[in-house]
């Protein structure tokens, strides 16, 4: 399949991935959305980095307004569609909902705001009234992730003209690449980013910025650069027999299936880390076939990053979790086309915490496909290197409430800055830094 | 009470009919016919008012509509139904057929005829002889019937009331009710028309009229008969208020008080006591059969009991009228009297409902200030909510946020930020927070010893003829 075929639902992919969470039909949304007390300074709102007004669009709902509805949440968030289906919403606003001290059920606030984002989309999606008129000023963003796209959004609904550089061929980032296809499909991503672009922001695809002159360059023909360009490639295991064929690291996985690489896996899969990703990976090769899918973490069950839902949802569809295992090296098959096993240890903490290898402890694992999820490296080096953008911990530093990194000319949001978060998270940094270099913008031009 | 009821006795004499407890269908569809009336005394329903007999009419459809509120349904129902659409001689066959079936049920035949003395007598004449216990005379339909002189057309206008009343009583020889309308000024004006002209008992309330909603995308009122509508009759939940003070009003005025047949958004026990706690004797119930069918008496029996039993009670009359003095004029309240909001802090969820309802809508004396510095006391609303957009949230994710989180001490399950304040020297006591809070119990009224002897609006001024002044 065509990266242009992405815009269209899979057929095949919606048989193997139906949606995690059915969306509500008339009824029940008015139902949930009459449930909801209507807090005031709701803390629904305080949890999301968003800040979406969530009773306010609730509201909206039970009285059958579903486009004030639509556009009470895409003030606050232009990725809601996707944000609606991604967000781990237990930790963030159904985790803050006041129901929980009062023995009911939180409201389910992200497939109710599913159902307002659906209808707007059905019915023809437009933000116009929002758009200012045309200033002078000119914004770059390396990067189409959510992070850069809601920086864009916002500040071209001010009036400014944005451009977004971004190196693959489709707009998205992690949420048209990256997302496993029962939580958003690719063609939903797409169409939340076609919204932004029939606001007029533009796109430049297959465009890598890669070279301290094409910095420059773009640093004389823009007021200020936008850095979305979140997190790099996945970390290596740095075993032995990790670059043999059968080895594929967990975001190349999500992103082959989604992209229409073959759908199918080997019977026997093994997943390496127990972050979200790697919970992603190992339901999706359940999904694709896959007989037995084991996940190895080198900790046990309360060290891993993985949220307590995702960990859930992965037992109950059959993936095994062994704990306290590291891998030690992946053997090739005989015939050396791809793999037979991978040989692991079993460790232990010792009295400082670090982990040693028990001795004696060597076992296989025989499997057809190891597909490593132990987190991004950051791709940074090359910026603090050639512009002096500041970084700490492998993450761009910037000033919180604006965006702004220790080179005047430089913003940044979302994975580079925080470390790997959630869409949301994003998008809330691409936000609140479009506000800041609107007011720079303002003085400026204006 | 010391006296154990081991079983109460739930049945009622009424104005000369007994049955065996005080549930009553009022006389509408659910008592259209002997087959649905049969079903009714089955569930477990003590009497029945016969759907009104007169001359058989022709009716419209459709003929209902309601008003929903916050996804329930019909907390309001409205009709243009008219009265019964069968052959007299049917109806009277039916009410024959029940009477030798169902002897302990009560069955009252409700009846509306032309303002004429022998149209009356004779349709008396047929319901007793076809066994009907008493009579309800039908002064109270909003509706249809009113545009041809009859139903509220009578009981809108106490002289034809008396007249008929009288007309009938020549004739009867079962009990009398007459059916009260509220479309009317002051319901005691026709209730001592009733009396005068000899009824031996009322039935309050009938509909109210109304006109329930209109089609947004249609631009016509419901029901939609063809493109038009007309105004109804507005009956269920949302009426029951209405109908106590009603009630109150009728059994507090001597020259008006009679038995009394509460009717009027009753959908449970609850409601049923309520109505004979202000005087009633017996209830009446349509639009809860309407919604759920014959079923609910069970519980209105059952939970009635259990309440008496609980009370010590082992008799309906035992608590009948206990709340009727309870109700007086404004001018008499006790003007001294003083109570002030109670939030309980371990049960506040922080939803701060009622931080913006005493806002808004009372009196500014719940705040925001349990944290945070002393001018943050004033703070109005909408600076609350400016400064809760200005925060900045993150999606908690552990590996990234080692040792950000705050010291966990917390005195209650809500973190002490979120629950309101109430500012006991400036509260008035008007209940408004402790009705808008969702949590049973959490904001409570608390007495205040005002150190000063009871005294009522007419003891301060020494006056009792000047109005006192409620201003909404």
């Amino acid at each position: 399949m065509s990266t242009a075929n992405m815009h269209e639902a899979n057929p095949e992919l919606i048989a193997r991935f139906p949606d995690i969470h059915p969306p509500f039909d008339r009824d029940s949304a008015i139902t949930e959305a009459n449930r909801c007390l209507y807090c005031f300074d709701a803390p629904c709102v305080a949890a999301c980095p968003t800040h979406i007004d969530v009773p306010r669009f609730i509201k909206k709902i039970a009285q059958g307004n579903l486009r004030g509805s639509a556009l009470t949440i895409l003030d606050a968030n232009i990725l809601a569609a996707s944000c609606s289906r991604v967000c781990p919403v237990d930790v963030l606003c159904e985790g803050a909902c006041v129901y929980h001290r009062y023995n009911k059920q939180p409201i389910e606030i992200g497939r109710l705001q599913r159902y307002a984002m659906d209808a707007f989309y059905q019915n023809g999606p437009a933000l116009t009234q929002k758009i200012a008129p045309q200033h002078a000023g000119r914004v770059a963003c390396i990067g189409a992730g959510p992070a850069s796209l809601a920086f864009a959004a916002e500040l071209r609904q001010r009036g400014f003209a944005v451009t977004i550089f971004e190196s693959k061929a489709l707009p998205g980032g992690l949420n048209t690449y990256g997302v496993a296809e029962y939580k958003l499909r690719a063609s939903d991503s797409l169409r939340e980013i076609e919204l932004i672009r029939s606001l007029g922001v533009e796109f430049q695809f297959g465009s890598e910025i890669n070279s301290e002159t094409k910095l420059a360059q773009m640093e004389k023909d823009y007021d200020f650069i936008f850095l979305g360009i979140g997190l790099g490639a996945m970390h290596t295991l740095k075993i032995s027999g990790e670059n043999l064929h059968g080895v594929v690291d967990a975001l190349k996985f999500i992103e082959g299936y989604k992209t229409g690489g073959k759908l199918s896996v080997g019977r026997r899969v093994v997943v390496i880390g127990a972050g979200n990703t790697a919970i992603d990976a190992a339901r999706a090769a359940a999904r694709l076939g896959a007989e037995e899918v084991q996940i190895l973490y080198r900790r046990d069950e309360p060290s891993m990053s993985a949220f307590q839902f995702e960990y859930e949802h992965a037992k109950e569809e059959g993936v095994k979790f062994r704990w306290w295992t590291q891998p030690v090296a992946i053997l090739a098959s005989q015939n050396h086309a791809g793999i037979e096993a991978i040989q692991c240890s079993r460790v232990q903490p010792d009295s400082n915490g670090s982990l040693q290898e028990i001795p004696n402890s060597r076992f296989q694992i025989d499997c057809d496909i190891v597909i490593p999820a132990i987190g991004q490296s950051p791709l940074l080096e090359f910026l603090h290197a050639c512009r002096g953008v500041r970084t700490e911990n492998g993450r761009i530093a910037v000033e919180r409430t604006t965006g702004q990194t220790s080179h005047p000319k430089y913003f940044a949001g979302g994975d580079c800055v925080n470390g790997g978060r959630e869409v949301v998270d994003a998008v809330a940094d691409g936000k609140r830094t479009a506000l800041a270099v609107a007011k720079l913008l303002e003085q400026a031009h204006v | 009470m010391s006296e154990r009821i081991v079983s109460p006795n739930i049945s009622v004499n009424f104005a000369g009919i007994s049955s065996p407890n005080p549930f009553w269908l009022a006389s509408a569809p659910p008592t259209n016919c002997g087959e649905q009336v049969m079903r009714a005394f089955d569930a477990g329903w003590g009497g029945a008012v016969w759907k009104t007999i007169g001359d058989p009419i022709t009716n419209v459809s459709s003929r209902y509509s309601s008003v929903d509120w916050n996804g329930q349904r019909m907390m309001g129902l409205n009709n243009i139904e008219l009265i019964s659409d069968r052959p007299l001689e049917v109806n009277l066959r039916e009410i024959a057929v029940v009477k030798k079936r169902y002897p302990r049920q009560a069955v009252i035949a409700s009846l509306m005829v032309e303002s004429k003395r022998e149209a009356w007598h004779t349709i008396v004449q047929q319901s007793e002889d076809a066994g009907a216990d008493g009579l309800e005379l039908n002064f109270g339909c909003p509706h249809g019937m009113s545009e041809r002189g009859m139903g509220s057309a009578v009981g809108q206008v106490p002289d034809y009331a008396e007249m008929i009343t009288t007309w009938v009583k020549e004739k009867a020889r079962t009990p009398v009710l007459v059916k009260l309308t509220p479309n009317i000024t002051d319901i005691r004006t026709v209730a001592r028309a009733a009396k005068r002209g000899g009824a031996d008992g009322l039935s309050a309330i009938n509909t109210i009229n109304s006109i329930t909603g209109i089609d947004l995308d249609t631009l016509i009122p419901r029901p939609n008969v063809d493109g038009k509508s007309s105004h109804g009759g507005y009956c269920g939940p949302a009426v029951k208020p209405i109908a106590l003070n009603m009630v109150q009003q009728v059994q507090s005025d001597p020259e008006a008080r009679l038995p009394l047949s509460g009717i009027g958004g009753i959908s449970d026990w609850r409601d049923a006591v309520e109505f004979i706690l202000l005087g009633c004797g017996s209830v009446q119930v349509c639009t809860a059969v309407m919604h759920y069918g014959y079923r609910i008496v069970e519980d209105m029996a059952d939970g009635l009991s259990n309440w008496m039993r609980e009370k010590g009670f082992a008799k309906i009359s035992d608590f009948q009228s206990l709340s009727l003095t309870r109700v007086q004029d404004w001018k008499h309240l006790n003007l001294n009297y003083k109570i002030v909001a109670q939030i309980h802090e371990e049960k506040c969820i922080g939803c701060q409902l009622c931080y913006t309802a005493c806002w808004d809508g009372a009196h500014q004396c719940i705040h925001m200030d349990r944290v945070g510095t002393s001018n943050s006391h004033h703070a109005t609303p909408a600076m609350r909510e400016a400064v809760s957009k200005q925060s900045i949230a993150m999606t908690p994710i552990p590996k990234l946020d080692r040792a950000t989180s705050g010291n966990g001490k917390e005195p209650y399950p809500t973190p002490l930020a979120r629950i309101p304040r109430v500012d006991e020297a400036e509260c008035v006591g008007c209940n408004l927070c402790s009705l808008v809070c969702p949590v049973d119990g959490c904001i409570t009224m608390e007495q205040v010893d005002a150190h000063l002897a009871p005294q009522s609006w007419e003891q301060r001024t020494g006056n009792s003829s000047k109005p006192a002044r409620k201003c909404d």
